[in-house]
């Protein structure tokens, strides 16, 4: 009498511990990959809040990071040379991008000003597969591939060092706004680029930084998550474009928004293709985000909207 | 004795110098053979080795005379794999170059584009386009040297079927060739007595397939999983297959077969089971294997030449010329119509991805015997068989 009852709870048990072990396989995935979609969708908001630019060009700054530190660590560099080395050309080229595309065009309007950065990010993509090549490559994981298993979910380490990076990038840049001088000058100049002039803020100074701090992140974003998912000259594109959807979705102009929105969109690809189709996991994440668009148009933490005048 | 014969020989060949002349000079030059690569944009691991492939080899035929006492004049135009610039670069090559015939497209979508500019056009096209819908139905002009996405399936479960295998769980990529190994999978896994079991996809941009795998793992009895995948998804694929630990066989396509798959799956590629050709694994064929001698000679000529490791891909072109300059050798001339009724007739040409056998009904001419079993062992390729 007693054996079949405790069979049915091993089952049970059996059954709830499978289902667990799916569920946190599933956001496992979705977190690597959200994370790397926040990593971008903090670069779009930064360079947004200080210039009103929405830069396309956000998803070259990672394969930057990506190509760069690949070749540097083929031809021998350190790894943690390599990613430096792949840090300084993201900024310089994120400067550079800055000084000649965006500056001289100020006076324009903003879809002027996207389309200067859609231009770049071609330009960009053509000058790497130049560069570099056109095949794939990648970077050994920081430390070691074997696979942890948490409740029979599989872990890479690297993801641990995406999600950390992540983590680790948010809060100081979060520090860094709100802790220092200069951090609230960059605010400042969000929130109304004249006053913050009036004031003595170097908004053009606040401009380069946040050119050069959204071209650092995207590469460090770049060189982590090189060793799961790889680069090529041409990877910047599809990550331009969900960064973009998570940014959106988050509130654009919203730093804590951009990771929110990031994560959520990883996390709904994941599931989505795990507990629906792997078919529509895309259709779904994007049918969320205009759900939640409709309802509310400023993104999940976007302020209400106001014109400026 | 030996004087008078060389007295002979040189005065013959004395007298054959102006007639040889006479001849090179009736065939007026050169023959134009088109190619159309996709030598950038996302179908460039293709187009790459195939043009190098091709110039290598032209090269090489002209330094022996050509053909037919012409030299060949090679005309490249690279359609970056999209289908229209295809077209445009078809047409091109048909008024106003003029080839007798086209090597090429590199992948399969293209080649549904231009082929009614060939079979107007009444020239034979030799693409190297993966797809089996190419040749079926046969069109007149076009023929193709890869196999057939569909063998790569059949390949495969033939294997399953040996080891007792009958469950398989698919995992493709919604890209044209994803989709095709899909279509071809599921219609010829009946035959071999393989349920499909499970049936995941995943975009040709995603970074993660752990998901789709994880459903696969856990579906109850799978004995298999296939992956119909190229380039940098098929390698997160490989990995992803470790990461969740997959503990049944794990097969992938000849879509991957060429050593920078090996490079980025790093340890997670080692003793997974894919069917390639033989010339993958050229030095570790037997002795007696027909293919061995042309396998191997491509395979050093190819890397003397160009420094890197050999794909398949660049063989399919190898392939694809020479048929074309043994049909004109045959049929003695380059009229385009005389030459597609000579690559009609090919019969045991031995290239680099098998023996070719073409029919009025074939106009690939490969068969399973073609593929080769092969696996990863200490980051090399090994016959599995």
């Amino acid at each position: 009498m007693l054996l079949p009852r405790n069979l049915k709870a091993l089952c049970r048990l059996w059954v709830a511990d499978r289902f667990m072990a799916e569920l946190l396989q599933f956001v496992i995935s979705g977190l690597t990959v959200g994370a790397v979609y926040a990593l971008v969708a903090l670069g779009f908001t930064l360079i947004y809040n200080a210039t009103d630019v929405v830069n396309f060009a956000q998803g070259e700054f990672v394969m930057i990071g990506g190509m760069v530190s690949a070749f540097a660590y083929a031809a021998g560099v350190p790894l943690m040379f390599a990613a430096m080395l792949a840090i300084i050309v993201a900024i310089i080229v994120g400067l550079i991008l800055y000084r000649f595309g965006i500056e001289p065009a100020r006076g324009a309007s903003s879809v002027v000003l996207i389309i200067i950065t859609i231009g770049a990010s071609i330009a960009m993509r053509g000058l790497a597969a130049l560069v570099f090549d056109k095949q794939f490559h990648k970077l050994p994981a920081f430390s070691g591939e074997a696979a942890i298993r948490v409740l029979d979910a599989s872990i890479v380490p690297q993801a641990l060092w995406v999600l950390g990076g992540a983590l680790v990038i948010v809060a100081a840049l979060w520090l860094f706004l709100t802790r220092t001088l200069f951090g609230k000058a960059v605010l400042a100049t969000a929130a109304n680029r004249m006053a913050a002039q009036l004031v003595g803020v170097n908004t053009s100074f606040v401009m380069s930084f946040s050119f050069a701090a959204s071209a650092a992140i995207g590469a460090i974003a770049g060189v982590l998550v090189t060793p799961i998912t790889f680069t090529s000259y041409d990877v910047g594109t599809a990550l331009a474009l969900k960064g973009f959807a998570a940014a959106v979705l988050g509130g654009m102009g919203n730093p804590l928004g951009a990771v929110a929105g990031g994560l959520i969109i990883g996390l709904l690809e994941a599931l989505g293709a795990g507990y629906v189709s792997s078919s529509y996991k895309d259709a779904i994440a994007f049918m969320v985000l205009i759900g939640v668009l409709m309802l509310m148009p400023g993104g999940l933490f976007g302020k209400a909207h106001t014109e400026r005048v | 004795m030996t004087g008078v014969r060389c007295f002979v020989k040189s005065s013959l060949a004395v007298l054959a110098l102006p007639v040889l002349m006479a001849g090179t000079a009736l065939a007026q030059g050169t023959v134009k053979i088109g190619a159309l690569l996709a030598v950038t944009g996302p179908a460039a691991f293709l187009g790459e080795p195939e043009e190098k492939t091709l110039k290598m080899y032209v090269e090489e035929l002209n330094a022996k005379g050509g053909v037919n006492g012409q030299k060949i004049e090679l005309v490249i135009y690279d359609d970056g794999g999209d289908a229209s610039k295809t077209r445009t670069f078809a047409q091109r090559l048909v008024e106003e170059d003029k080839v007798v015939a086209i090597l090429g497209p590199s992948t399969s979508g293209p080649t549904m584009a231009i082929s009614q500019v060939v079979e107007d056009a009444g020239i034979p096209l030799i693409s190297f386009g993966g797809a089996a819908v190419i040749v079926q139905p046969m069109k007149k002009f076009v023929f193709k040297t890869p196999h057939s996405d569909r063998m790569a399936c059949e390949k495969v479960f033939e294997d399953m079927k040996k080891k007792k295998l009958t469950k398989a769980g698919l995992i493709t990529g919604t890209d044209a060739f994803g989709k095709s190994i899909r279509e071809g999978c599921i219609a010829a896994a009946p035959t071999y007595g393989v349920e499909i079991v499970g049936d995941e996809t995943y975009n040709p941009t995603d970074k993660d397939m752990t998901p789709q795998l994880t459903n696969l793992k856990n579906k109850a009895g799978i004995q298999a999983i296939m992956s119909g995948s190229f380039g940098a998804p098929a390698a997160i694929v490989t990995k992803n297959v470790k990461q969740v630990g997959v503990t049944v066989p794990f097969y992938q396509n000849h879509g991957v077969a060429s050593k920078s798959w090996i490079d980025l799956s790093g340890d997670a590629a080692e003793g997974v089971l894919l069917p390639a050709a033989a010339v993958l694994v050229a030095d570790k064929l037997a002795d007696s294997d027909p293919q061995k001698k042309v396998a191997l000679a491509y395979k050093t000529t190819y890397e003397k030449a160009t420094g890197k490791p050999i794909s398949t891909f660049g063989g399919h072109a190898y392939d694809g010329l020479m048929i074309l300059v043994e049909a004109m050798q045959r049929a003695k001339t380059s009229d385009p119509k005389k030459v597609r009724d000579e690559i009609e007739k090919t019969k045991g040409f031995i290239g680099t991805a098998g023996i070719f056998n073409m029919t009025d009904k074939d106009h690939m001419g490969l068969d399973l015997a073609a593929f080769k079993m092969v696996t990863v062992k200490g980051g090399n390729w090994q016959l599995a068989e």
